[in-house]
């Protein structure tokens, strides 16, 4: 019996790296899904307590199964597919997003080893898969056949687009610094306390690293349609942008899409400025906590700041929005990267 | 046969056929969108060929491009173009004769070259890139890219500045009598100089 397991679980052969491999992907999936009900309540209940509310109270010992019931109630909800919509990409765009934010998770890395594909352009990857997130949103909004989703979708797209200019090119500089596009390597590359982390180090490069961290931040609020960048949705104005036309299942799905994509831009910052899953000293009682418990806390201490700026930030114009991305995040970063680059070739000694 | 011949051979027929497929739908779509997203399928299968080749960096280059940039903007203008399908099918029997004949001309050179066409014993070996040990692809790229190719890839980087500038001059006017917005004024405006205190008089206003 133990012979066979040793068998299953060897990843030298095809068969026991497949079972490996599906094992840490229900892993992950499990794992992301449970904690995204948390989270989700987590979100509710900071933006309740900056009002002086008690948010969700009533289901569960301080609400803590809303998430739950707030899922049965979309599940068992019928699911209205409007007339003259495109059928088959109206069911498909909810999908797509939900799968697009799934897989962009499958090179993350959360503890030393604990990574579903250890890709050597695995920063490369995240861009790409992060880039085809628009198409769940553009194709719900065009496909619902209602003026509001497809102004919503464009608005949204164009957003997303935007920002991601500003996201390459700070990444860029963390590249610059790590020398890897790996994103373990990338973590490896700040080991030893925090004053080794990218946006943290004891060195004048902080100087850029920190503001790079800020724009990282802020781009990736406008990245997930977060507020104050909430226009594609906003509830006032557009009523819910591209998935008004969206009920039960299939709003659902969007919905998880979306927080999947909040908690991956979390753990972005975690690794790229963070040091990702290593202590922040790296001595006695702080190594005894295990690495992936560090990268959790760190994830979820950004959470919670993108949980206080939805509170307290009012929403911002879609002009001003545009203004900021292109006129003022893209010629930072931009010029990080070259003051980065200046750093590493002369400061350090080589590329 | 062995497993590791075989499967990159059957990899490289899916994608090649699905990318045939794909290309295919783009043309019989009836639906402009429906197009654009078989195109995006389309570039899909292609990044799926350059995987295979062991270019990992140009795939996700060809996904983050073209899939993430260029067929959104075509997804943006496809979708807000007023297509009336009916009209557009009404020229299809008109244009068939040439079409046809155009067709049929270009698949008899095809043809024509096909037999015609002698490849010589070395070409497949002069044609494969070489993967070196342990050097990755985006370093094997960028160690020529930015040394023997830094003049081309300047220029290539040239042409596409004055493509954008012209873009750009060509599609912004101002529009006269906008007001437009300036942050650094107002940002830079203080109380005093928006708000006057007059201290008026009973009875008189002001």
């Amino acid at each position: 019996m133990s012979e066979f397991f040793s068998l299953l679980f060897d990843t030298a052969t095809p068969l026991g790296w497949s079972v490996v491999t599906l094992l840490k992907v229900l892993g992950f999936v499990v794992v992301l899904l449970v904690s995204l009900a948390f989270i989700l309540l987590a979100d509710r209940k900071i933006w309740a307590a900056v009002q002086m509310r008690k948010g969700p109270n009533v289901v569960g010992a301080f609400g803590l199964l809303q998430s739950f019931a707030d899922f049965l109630k979309f599940a068992f909800k019928e699911v209205i597919i409007p007339a003259g919509t495109d059928k088959f990409i109206f069911i498909m765009a909810p999908f797509l997003s939900l799968v697009m934010a799934f897989i962009a998770w499958s090179v993350v890395p959360v503890a030393p080893g604990w990574v579903i594909s250890d890709l050597n352009v695995g920063i490369l990857y995240l861009l790409a898969i992060s880039s085809l997130g628009v198409y769940g949103i553009i194709l719900g909004g065009w496909a619902s056949n209602s003026k509001y989703s497809f102004l919503g979708a464009l608005r949204s797209t164009a957003q997303m687009v935007s920002y991601e200019v500003s996201i390459g090119f700070v990444i860029v500089t963390v590249l610059l610094l790590a020398g890897s596009m790996n994103l373990s390597e990338i973590v490896e590359a700040q080991a030893g306390g925090f004053w080794h982390w990218y946006g943290l180090a004891f060195s004048p490069i902080t100087l850029v690293m920190l503001p790079m961290m800020v724009v990282f931040f802020i781009s990736a609020l406008a990245e997930t349609n977060r507020p104050p960048f909430d226009l594609p949705e906003a509830e006032s104005e557009l009523v819910a942008g591209y998935q008004v036309e969206y009920s039960s299942t299939l709003y659902l799905l969007f919905m998880i899409g979306e927080y999947l994509n909040i908690v991956l831009m979390c753990s972005m910052v975690t690794i790229l400025f963070l040091g990702g899953w290593h202590a922040p000293f790296d001595f006695a009682p702080f190594t005894w906590v295990p690495p992936v418990l560090w990268f959790s806390i760190k994830a979820l201490f950004i959470f919670f700041l993108f949980a206080m700026v939805k509170a307290i930030v009012p929403r911002y114009r879609y002009d001003q929005l545009m203004r900021l991305g292109w006129k003022v995040f893209l010629p930072l970063s931009m010029g990080a990267v070259v003051l980065v680059s200046a750093w590493v070739v002369f400061a350090q000694g080589g590329a | 046969m062995e497993l590791a011949v075989l499967l990159p051979a059957i990899a490289f027929y899916v994608f090649a056929g699905a990318a045939i497929a794909f290309a295919f739908g783009v043309v019989a779509a009836r639906n402009p969108v429906r197009s654009v997203l078989f195109l995006i399928m389309t570039f899909f299968s292609a990044a799926g060929l350059f995987v295979l080749l062991g270019a990992e960096f140009l795939a996700m280059i060809l996904v983050m491009v073209y899939v993430g940039a260029v067929a959104v903007l075509f997804l943006f203008v496809v979708m807000m173009l007023d297509i009336d399908f009916v009209e557009m099918k009404q020229g299809f029997a008109d244009y068939l004769p040439l079409g046809g004949l155009l067709a049929f001309v270009l698949t008899v050179e095809l043809i024509v070259l096909g037999a015609s066409w002698s490849i010589s014993g070395k070409a497949e070996e002069l044609r494969q890139a070489p993967i070196t040990e342990g050097q990755d692809n985006l370093q094997a790229f960028s160690a020529v890219l930015y040394t023997d190719y830094a003049f081309f890839l300047e220029a290539a980087g040239l042409v596409l500045l004055v493509a954008m500038i012209g873009a750009i001059v060509l599609t912004n006017f101002h529009k006269k009598g906008v007001k437009r917005q300036n942050i650094p004024a107002q940002v830079a405006r203080r109380a005093e100089d928006g708000v006057e205190l007059v201290d008026v008089k009973p009875g008189q206003g002001i």
